[in-house]
């Protein structure tokens, strides 16, 4: 750029035919490389399909997919009273989605009341304040969730619920319903802050109160953005790790009792391969069987969501 | 006739509207509450159990079986190292993939493609990037369970942070100082990098701190790569064995012994000043670079 400022006036710029062959070596070598980068994160996705896809080929070449799929018992690292490892996946995915339920169950309900809150009632003052604290939740790393869940959130549910064993799915599902809200809130609060003024003036003037325009007018009319918030944050859920590797146990058990230890599928690979599991074993070969499975139930929920976003949205 | 059948069918019934209207207001603050209180206590939990346990030793002693002695240095080294080979990874690449997405990338299906591609690996979850770095980086290419695998995973897994935020960043430099550049004669290449990116930087910047927060606390993928080793030096380069601040609380918080918890909660501590400190110059950079635009 300084050459060109740097031309003398009067003076025709002389191209010299080699230096343009020169900067056109230039242009196409940093098209290139910007085209390159670009394509690493395509490298990335088809690294990870692969992985998944090669290394679980050992695994299903021993165990049947069905099996998988539909058994209902778990157990491939150790043997159970006869002899036997079981490998139905189904444990852990109930346990999974028992962790996942609890969550949406306390962060639907709040996400939705902080958004309506933030985009319909708080004044601005108020809003520059609450939505920063909100999203702070959303930068707190999930190791220190983890440590919340089994150190404050354990002992006060056992001082309620004597019976409650300490790695138990409830704590591990309410705090993590803790760690998702700010997904909720600040999606929500987006699709509802773009519902034009123009529909809450008229339900105004046709005399609404402030709840029934907000509950009334603007909730349905953000209800896509709103469905989709909940599908990506439950699928947040479903994918987080630590939180429930510190929390809920390691016990895979078939069981909708949010009373007892449980174990996820994202727990599972972390236990698995904590332990340096050897290259090519069955047991190292299992944990790219649930990883695969997982990669696919998340990769959906977000392909719905997305879709519901962009398929529902409301054009004014 | 008429006009009595809508009197009766039209009951404002004002006042009851409005007491529904109270009970929303209160259950919409209740929400609030939840949140706010979650995050509150959160923080006073760990600052009760952990700054009992914060000294000078437990910033520079290694880990150890007796918690009075144990500290954080071998796994804040392995934090920094990390940082540094995930920073020098992902930038160059995320920019770039950036650059190309905005100001080269035809609209074509591959470009769609990639914006879809982009979009989708944001969601994956971090586990199964440590599934992905032990099967090539650490199988495959036989690079071990080193730094230099859990930075390159790392990196992968904060690249479309860093993407993201830099289109956003990219695509705020006006268009009418490309085509002043492209005007004078400049070439493409030109315009990014004497005219786009300069602009972009402070924009890139908040992105990039973003992404290293990000990575800062991720423990699950670099479990399932660097594995529990009790590690009990510091690293010197790229190919060593390391531990970072997460796994280090993981192993604390998994610890029934006695005073391992406390510990836990000081490295809490020591993890969540280093990001709120990154997090305080990203806002830095952000205020500074907005009073700038508006002179």
């Amino acid at each position: 750029m300084a050459s060109t400022n740097d031309t003398n006036q009067g003076q025709v710029p002389r191209f010299s035919l080699g230096r343009r062959r020169k900067g056109e070596t230039t242009e196409r070598l940093a098209h290139g490389l910007f085209l390159a980068a670009a394509l690493v994160s395509v490298a990335t996705t088809v690294g990870i399909v692969l992985t998944l896809f090669v290394q679980s080929v050992g695994f299903f070449s021993e165990i049947s997919p069905w099996e998988f799929l539909t058994g209902t018992e778990w157990s491939p690292i150790l043997k159970d009273e006869n002899g036997a490892r079981h490998y139905g996946v189904l444990p852990l995915v109930a346990g999974t989605m028992l962790v996942a339920v609890i969550a949406a169950a306390l962060a639907i309900p709040t996400g939705v009341g902080i958004a309506i809150f933030l985009s319909e009632y708080a004044p601005d003052r108020v809003r520059k304040v609450l939505k920063p604290a909100i999203e702070v939740l959303a930068g707190i790393p999930t190791v220190v969730y983890g440590y919340f869940a089994l150190t404050f959130v354990t002992p006060i549910l056992r001082t309620i619920f004597p019976e409650l064993i300490i790695f138990n799915a409830l704590s591990a599902g309410l705090v993590m319903g803790l760690m998702i809200v700010p997904m909720i809130s600040s999606l929500s609060e987006d699709a509802m802050v773009a519902v034009p003024r123009s529909l809450r003036q008229a339900a105004y003037a046709l005399g609404a109160t402030r709840f029934e325009v907000a509950l009334r007018v603007v909730f349905p009319a953000a209800l896509s953005g709103i469905v989709a918030s909940f599908i990506l944050a439950i699928s947040r859920a479903i994918g987080e790790t630590m939180l429930v590797t510190i929390a809920a146990g390691a016990t895979p058990r078939m069981t909708l009792n949010p009373f007892e230890s449980i174990q996820t599928m994202t727990a599972f690979i972390v236990q698995v391969s904590q332990g340096e599991a050897p290259r090519g074993s069955l047991e190292y070969n299992t944990l790219f069987a649930v990883g695969l499975l997982l990669f696919f139930m998340t990769l959906g929920m977000n392909v719905i969501g997305s879709i519901i976003v962009r398929r529902f949205r409301e054009s004014y | 006739m008429a006009f009595a059948d809508r009197d009766r069918r039209f009951r404002p019934r004002l006042p009851r509207r409005k007491q529904w209207g109270t009970v929303v207001y209160a259950l919409l603050v209740l929400s609030i509450l939840v949140g706010i209180v979650g995050l509150v206590t959160l923080i006073a939990q760990v600052l009760l159990e952990g700054v009992g346990w914060l000294s000078l030793g437990f910033i520079t002693n290694f880990s150890s079986r007796f918690p009075e002695r144990a500290g954080v240095w071998a796994a804040l080294w392995g934090t920094v190292w990390i940082m540094g080979i995930t920073f020098l990874f992902a930038v160059p690449v995320g920019v770039g993939a950036a650059v190309y997405l905005e100001e080269y990338a035809p609209k074509n299906r591959l470009t769609r493609l990639i914006e879809l591609n982009i979009a989708n690996l944001a969601g994956v979850p971090s586990i199964v990037y440590g599934l992905l770095g032990l099967a090539v980086f650490i199988s495959l290419l036989g690079l071990g369970r080193t730094l230099l695998t859990g930075g390159m995973t790392m990196g992968l897994l904060v690249m479309p942070i860093v993407i993201i935020s830099s289109r956003e960043a990219i695509r705020a430099v006006p268009s009418t100082h490309r085509e002043a550049a492209y005007g004078l004669g400049a070439t493409r290449f030109q315009v990014v990098m004497g005219v786009v990116l300069p602009q972009a930087v402070p924009g890139i910047m908040t992105g990039t701190i973003l992404a290293m927060s990000r990575a800062i606390g991720e423990a699950a993928p670099m479990i399932a790569i660097a594995a529990l080793t009790f590690v009990t030096f510091a690293p010197t380069g790229p190919m060593d064995r390391f531990t970072v601040l997460p796994i280090q609380i993981y192993n604390w918080v998994q610890d029934p012994r006695e005073g391992f918890s406390g510990l836990a909660a000081a490295g809490i501590i020591v993890l969540l000043v280093v990001l709120l400190s990154m997090n305080a110059i990203a806002i830095l950079i952000r205020n500074k670079t907005q009073t700038r635009s508006e002179e």
